[in-house]
Formats: structure tokens, C-alpha cells, sequence
């Protein structure tokens, strides 16, 4: 138990050595990715395999599980380092690699080339380059997900040995003045979406005169498509909780909330984890190192409310109510949580206020613009080659995110959009490839840099049916509270509907603009303030797409049903009848080995013929425009 | 009162913050929220039980009938959806013979769509159970089902 300073010194020194110790000593380790990710490709299987083949072969190794790197393109991803090799990182580690890899490796000194992906460190072994010299990892610069990956998440000592808690102690020293000048001078800001200066919003609370106040972490990561916190709070939770504990000292606050989405079981179980370890060593709880300083700290599982993400939603979530929003000012750091002073921080947010402290503010700033400074985290998804979680230095450009990190589309097929910051963002096309991303350029380009959600369309996406796609979620998620969003996001589904079905009018387009711009600007909060961009950046960019829909009836990427139909192309057709056999309406007529036909009436366009025929026969076509019945 | 209640009741204090909490350790036993469990939730917090209901039905976590066996939750976040998560749920929706937000009549499978499980990499993703099933393709999904699960 830490109870001065002089304490925290001795913790920290035997946690290096412990972790020197582990690292120099002689028995090898094996390190395996078992977050969500990892998971969902099957680690926990390679895990156990790993662990019996090691026993097969009567070989004493540490194992340890470790976060996620985000190289998830990869996964399952399983490090070995046997001495004096340096580690070796490895890739695609299914189950029936797992035998070789620690015959050849373990057993035998021989690291498997074939399946590694990079050494880490300095050094390499022949035929295995630096990791960090991967066209994927060298842009980035890992500072917030620096320890992902590398340490256990389970072991206290580990974030310890890593320079962990170093930025509490260093902010206990400072006191609370010096700390929000800090922050101030690094020129964080809100990693959530908004992007307000972290340290003034601080100080707001620092000023306020009130008996209590709180900090709220705000782990309620409700964009789809966007999965940075669950993977800090899965590979580095000690990261966040030490960042709440500065800023209660800070503002003078004695509790913090973290109010984290139940979606996420892995990570909830992993917070309350390190939760427990910090309390018991002294890091949480009365008089932390000595000071005048007590925190305590309570998680709540948010039960599936976008709107929450918002923060005075949260604070009535928190409070037990639905989650509504109420207007502000006051702004919670005056009036927040039960009517007191209240901080709510983003995860990324924290976990960059820990770094802060740990190093100092120009550390901080000498990565980024001039007003959009540090790094960042990205989840970069859908159809781009290397997809996984990034961390790169505000600045970069949307094309160096995507096509040097990324790797490019999937199948070299044509880039045709980006989106960035969730249902609240909005679609950057290709002209704007070098836009740096920083909070001023996405905003001019009518998206927002968001919480760090960045999914890559291509030719096969249909921009209608993305704008469709997300006016659908925000309908749903829309509280209902005021009149804009609630009527405002149901009329603009509406519309894309018939756009989509093959109901709309070059009018619905114009119509569609201004119901998006007066729901922009008359919605009481950020949802439905938010909500219009998607609408507006598809038309602002790809207005010929939405023409084409209603005027020539077509879906140009042929996605949207009711504009497209399947066709088989006689001249191919061999009559094997695997179309015919798989049609779930029967609308596929034929005899074997004689040329079928569709029946436009009966089709329902549900693709299944299409990606049955045969790959050598491919006498099935999606073409763009409604049929011809009876044709 | 049900003793199943009363054990929860007994990790609670009763203030009204505790609603949602006491909702999900409710959801947690019983699968659903039983209508005379919100009744005793109200008296027990000394709120309307308006306000219980009103808060249950607000959050889509929240149940208000049984759940299959399985339950499998197909994700329709941005990453999935670009990749096809359509086709899939119509795949599953197609194998089990029921619709989103159904059940089907021997009680096995439940299925629901989720706006994002945070798998995004390794999309279009079901979570069946606590087990999430990846990169998935109408045909995996036949394959799923057929192996009786």
C-alpha cells in the first residue's frame, strides 16, 4: 500500500526491476493478443493451444495475454521472445500454426520467418525485418497506444513499470494551478468529437465554489464503427483511471464516474480489474500518496443509449433518469452532475492528460497543427487493405491514413469516400484526399473529426444508401425531446427511403437540404445538431449519385434493391442449376443443362444466385436500373 | 416478494441512481424485466412506477419478454454495414425462419441487431452468445447454423 511518496518511488523502482527481470531473463515468453478483436478471430483457442504444446514438449515459458496492438488485420497475433533473439512479432497465428511456431521457435531457436510479421526493438533476425519498418506502423507515432499490446492489462506492476502512475505523482507536486496550465500550454483538446481545450475546461471547475464536484468518464462509445476506447480499456486501463485521478485533484473533485457502454464486456471486465488492483495499492482511495488528496471511483454500465454520449444525456443516465439532454449553459463544469461542478473527458482524452503528466506539455505538443495538437487514434475500417486501430499526429492527411497505412482498397477496386466521425460526421470524397486531418479541416469540409470512427467506401458503396444508413440510426437514437431531431430525422429517412426505393423526385433533393439545415440549427444538442451532416456531405459531394436515383432510376453502385436487378446471361449459362436450387423465391426457372431464366416479378434481389454460380461460369449479372417485367 | 428480488435488493441501498443498475442486475437474473419486478423496483427506490418504466423503456438494452436459448446479435455498425451486414442478417433471418427482434417457437435462438459491437476490422461480425463470429459470408453463415450450433 502506497501511502507517501517515497513509497510510490520504491513501487515503481521493484516494478522496472520486475519487468527488466522478465524481459533479460531466461525463460521465454509468449505473448498473445486476447482482446475483443484477438477474440472474435480466435486467440483464446491459439492461447490454449500454445499452452499444451507447451507442456507437450516440457518447456517452462511465461505466458502472458496481452491487449491489442491494432494490427487487427492480422489477428490472432502472438509474440515470442526467446533470448538472446529479440522478440518476434507474428501474424494469422490460427490454431494449426500453433505446433510449428513452438517447435521451431520455442523448442527449437529457429524463429518461423514465414509467419512473422517483425522483430521488435532495434535488432532483427535474418529474414524478419524491424516491425516498426512496416509501411503500416512507420507513419504512426504510439504514444496513447503505446503499452496496447505490449504489457498485460491484468497486471498492475506492468502499467507501473511502464511510467505508469509517474504523471500522478508528478501532478500531486504540481498542484492544481500548475497542472491546468499545463494541460493549457499542451493544447489538448476533447479527443470525444467536439474538440474543446481540455485544460480551460478545467479550469471552469477549478473556479467553481461548490462542496462537491465530479469527474465523469465518458467510455460510452456509441459511434458505429469507431472502437478506440475498448481498445485502450482493454489493453491499457490504467492509462484512463490515472488521468481521472489528475483531474480530480485538479478541480478539487473526491469522485469520478466512469460511465461505460455494457456492449462491451471484455472491457468493463478489465476496468473493474484494474480498478481493484489500483485501490489496493493506494492509487485510488484516502489520502493518495500522502496528500490532502481522496478519490473514489464508481463504474456504470451504460444500457444501450447513443443519445448518452452526449454529456448532460449522460449525467441524467448517471442520475438514474432516460437519458435526455438539457440545455446548456449552464455548462456541467458549472452545473453538472446532481446540479455540482462536473468534468466529463473522453477515454483517449484521459489517457493523453496521463501522458502529459508523465512527460510535459511540449513532449505533448511537438506532434500536430497549430491548433490541433499530439497525436491521435484512429479506427480504420471497412473496405481498406490493412484495417485496425492507428495512432498518427494530427496533420496527416486523409490520403497518407488511407493509402499508406491503410494499404489501399481491398482488391485495388476505385477509393470513393471517407467517413469520419460517426452518424455525426460526415463523407470526404477523393478530391479531398489531402485534407490534413485536424478539427478545423474536417469541419470545413462539412464532417468532424469525431471520436476517431474512419470508414473507407469504394465504388460498391451507394453514397444514398450510406446517408439512408445513417439518418435510420440517428431516427432511432434521436431522444424525442425536441421537435427538429425527433420530426427532423424522421422526414430526412423519409425522403432517402423513397430516394432509395425509387420513389424520389429531383424536388426530395432540395427538400432534403433544408429540413437537414433547419434540423441543424434547431436541435437542443449535439445528436441532432449533428445528425444532418451525413445528408449534407453526400449531397455537397455526390449530388450525381442522388440524380441518377431519381432521374434515371439507377443505383450507379447497384446496391440499393429496388434500382437494380440480377440477370443471367444466356451465352454463359451452362444449366448446372445451383441458381436454380438456392433461389429462396423460386423465381429461377430452367432445366438442367438448358439456359434459366430470372423472373423479374418474383426476384427479390437477394444476391444468393449471383454469388453461387459458379466462379468459372459467372453467368450471373447485377445490373444497374429497374427491370423490364416481362422482358 | 420473490427471493430472486430480494437478493438483489439486498446489494442496494434504494436511492433513486440506482434504477438502472437495479434494472440490469433484474435483466441479469430473470433474462427479461418481469412487469411485477418494475412494481417492486419503484416502492423500493420510492419513485413512481411511471418513472421505472419510463427509464426501462427508454434504454434499448432492456427487455420486456424471454429471450431464446442463444441469442445472436448481428452488428449493423458502419464497418459491417459497408461490407454487408445486410445480406447477412437476411441469411440468418432466412436460416432460422424468424425476423430481427423475434424468437423462434422452440425458444433457441433470439435474434437481434446491435448498432456496433467495436469489431470493426473484422467485418461484417455476429455476436452469438458472448462469442463474436467474424468476417462472415452468406455461405459462412449457412455453414453456422447447419453445425446445430
Amino acid at each position: 500500500m502506497i501511502k507517501t511518496e517515497e513509497d510510490f518511488k520504491k513501487v515503481y523502482m521493484d516494478a522496472r526491476r520486475e519487468w527488466e527481470i522478465l524481459e533479460s531473463g531466461k525463460k521465454p515468453i509468449v505473448m498473445v493478443g486476447t482482446a475483443t478483436c484477438g477474440r472474435s478471430a480466435g486467440s483464446l483457442e491459439v492461447l490454449d493451444g500454445i499452452r499444451e504444446s507447451l507442456k507437450d514438449h516440457s518447456v517452462d515459458a511465461t505466458i502472458l495475454e496481452v491487449g491489442c496492438i491494432g494490427l487487427c488485420y492480422n489477428e490472432p497475433l502472438v509474440t515470442v521472445l526467446k533470448r538472446p533473439d529479440p522478440a518476434v512479432f507474428y501474424g494469422n497465428i490460427s490454431p494449426d500454426r500453433v505446433e510449428r511456431l513452438v517447435e521451431e521457435h520455442i523448442v527449437g531457436d529457429h524463429p518461423v520467418a514465414e509467419f512473422a510479421l517483425g522483430t521488435m526493438g532495434e535488432r532483427t533476425v535474418e529474414g524478419i525485418p524491424r516491425l516498426f519498418d512496416d509501411s503500416t506502423l512507420k507513419p504512426q507515432v504510439r504514444r496513447v497506444l503505446k503499452r496496447c499490446g505490449i504489457i498485460d492489462p491484468t497486471n498492475i506492476q506492468h502499467y507501473i513499470a511502464h511510467d505508469g502512475y509517474n504523471g500522478l505523482f508528478n501532478a500531486l507536486k504540481l498542484g492544481p494551478g500548475q497542472i491546468i496550465e499545463e494541460l493549457k500550454r499542451s493544447g489538448l483538446r476533447g479527443r470525444g468529437g467536439a474538440g474543446f481545450p481540455t485544460g480551460v475546461k478545467w479550469e471552469f471547475a477549478f473556479k467553481a465554489k461548490s462542496d462537491k464536484k465530479y469527474v465523469v468518464c465518458n467510455a460510452d462509445e456509441g459511434d458505429p464503427g469507431a472502437f478506440m476506447n475498448r481498445s485502450v480499456l482493454e489493453s491499457d486501463p490504467h492509462a484512463m483511471l490515472e488521468g481521472i485521478l489528475i483531474a480530480g485533484y485538479a478541480i478539487g473533485a473526491a469522485n469520478g464516474y466512469i460511465y461505460c457502454r455494457a456492449e462491451y464486456p471484455l472491457a468493463l471486465e478489465r476496468l473493474r480489474i484494474a480498478l481493484r488492483q489500483s485501490e489496493e495499492l493506494g492509487f485510488i482511495g484516502d489520502n493518495i500518496m500522502g496528500k490532502d488528496f481522496s478519490f473514489h471511483i464508481k463504474i456504470k454500465e451504460g444500457a444501450g443509449a447513443f443519445v448518452c454520449g452526449e454529456e448532460t444525456a449522460l449525467i441524467a443516465s448517471i442520475e438514474g433518469k432516460r437519458g435526455m439532454p438539457s440545455t446548456r449553459p449552464p455548462y456541467p463544469a458549472i452545473s453538472g452532475l446532481w446540479g455540482k461542478p462536473t468534468i466529463i473527458n473522453n477515454v483517449e482524452t484521459l489517457a493523453s492528460v496521463s501522458l502529459i503528466m508523465q512527460n510535459n506539455a511540449e513532449w505533448f505538443s511537438q506532434y500536430g497543427t497549430e491548433r490541433s495538437k499530439g497525436t491521435k487514434t484512429f479506427a480504420l475500417a471497412g473496405k481498406v487493405k490493412n484495417s485496425g486501430l492507428i495512432e498518427v499526429p494530427l496533420g496527416i492527411t486523409l490520403r497518407e491514413i488511407i493509402f499508406d497505412i491503410g494499404g489501399g482498397i481491398i482488391d485495388d477496386k476505385e477509393f470513393k469516400a471517407v467517413q469520419t466521425g460517426g452518424p455525426s460526421g460526415g463523407c470526404i470524397p477523393a478530391a479531398l484526399l489531402d485534407t490534413p486531418v485536424d478539427y478545423d479541416s474536417l469541419k470545413s469540409a462539412g464532417a468532424i473529426m469525431g471520436s476517431g470512427g474512419m470508414i473507407v467506401m469504394d465504388e460498391d458503396t451507394c453514397m444514398v444508401d450510406i446517408a439512408r444508413y445513417f439518418l435510420d440510426f440517428t431516427r432511432k437514437e434521436s431522444c424525442g425531446e425536441c421537435v427538429p431531431c425527433r420530426l427532423g430525422t424522421k422526414q430526412m429517412l423519409d425522403i432517402l427511403n423513397d430516394i432509395t426505393d425509387g420513389r424520389g423526385t429531383l424536388e426530395d433533393i432540395d427538400l432534403l437540404e433544408e429540413i437537414a439545415e433547419g434540423v441543424k440549427m434547431g436541435s437542443l444538442c449535439g445528436l441532432g445538431q449533428t445528425a444532418p451532416n451525413p445528408v449534407l456531405t453526400t449531397i455537397r459531394y455526390f449530388r450525381d449519385e442522388y440524380e441518377a436515383h431519381v432521374k434515371e432510376k439507377k443505383c450507379p453502385s447497384k446496391v440499393c434493391k429496388a434500382l437494380i436487378h440480377y440477370r443471367i446471361i444466356p451465352e454463359k449459362c451452362i444449366g448446372c442449376q445451383a441458381c436454380y436450387k438456392i433461389c429462396p423465391v423460386n423465381a429461377i426457372r430452367g432445366k438442367p443443362k438448358e439456359v434459366h431464366v430470372i423472373d423479374q416479378e418474383k426476384c427479390i434481389r437477394c444476391g444468393l444466385c449471383f454469388i453461387t454460380c459458379p466462379q468459372k461460369v459467372q453467368a450471373i449479372e447485377c445490373v444497374s436500373g429497374q427491370p423490364e417485367i416481362g422482358g | 416478494m420473490d427471493t430472486r428480488l430480494e437478493s438483489i435488493f439486498t446489494k442496494f441501498n434504494g436511492s433513486k441512481d440506482e434504477i438502472i443498475p437495479l434494472l440490469q442486475s433484474v435483466q441479469n437474473e430473470y433474462g427479461y424485466l418481469p412487469e411485477d419486478t418494475m412494481l417492486e423496483i419503484a416502492r423500493f427506490t420510492n419513485v413512481p412506477e411511471s418513472r421505472v418504466y419510463g427509464v426501462a423503456t427508454f434504454y434499448a438494452q432492456f427487455r420486456f419478454t424471454p429471450i431464446g436459448e442463444n441469442r445472436i446479435m448481428v452488428c449493423r455498425g458502419t464497418a459491417c454495414y459497408v461490407k454487408g451486414a445486410t445480406k447477412i442478417l437476411e441469411e440468418i433471418e432466412r436460416e432460422l425462419g424468424i425476423k430481427e427482434g423475434e424468437t423462434t417457437p422452440d425458444g433457441k435462438y433470439s435474434l437481434e441487431t446491435v448498432a456496433c459491437i467495436g469489431c470493426c476490422s473484422l467485418a461484417p461480425c455476429v455476436m452469438i452468445n458472448k462469442k463474436v463470429e467474424a468476417k462472415l459470408t452468406p455461405k459462412k453463415v449457412a455453414k453456422l447454423f447447419k453445425k446445430g450450433e
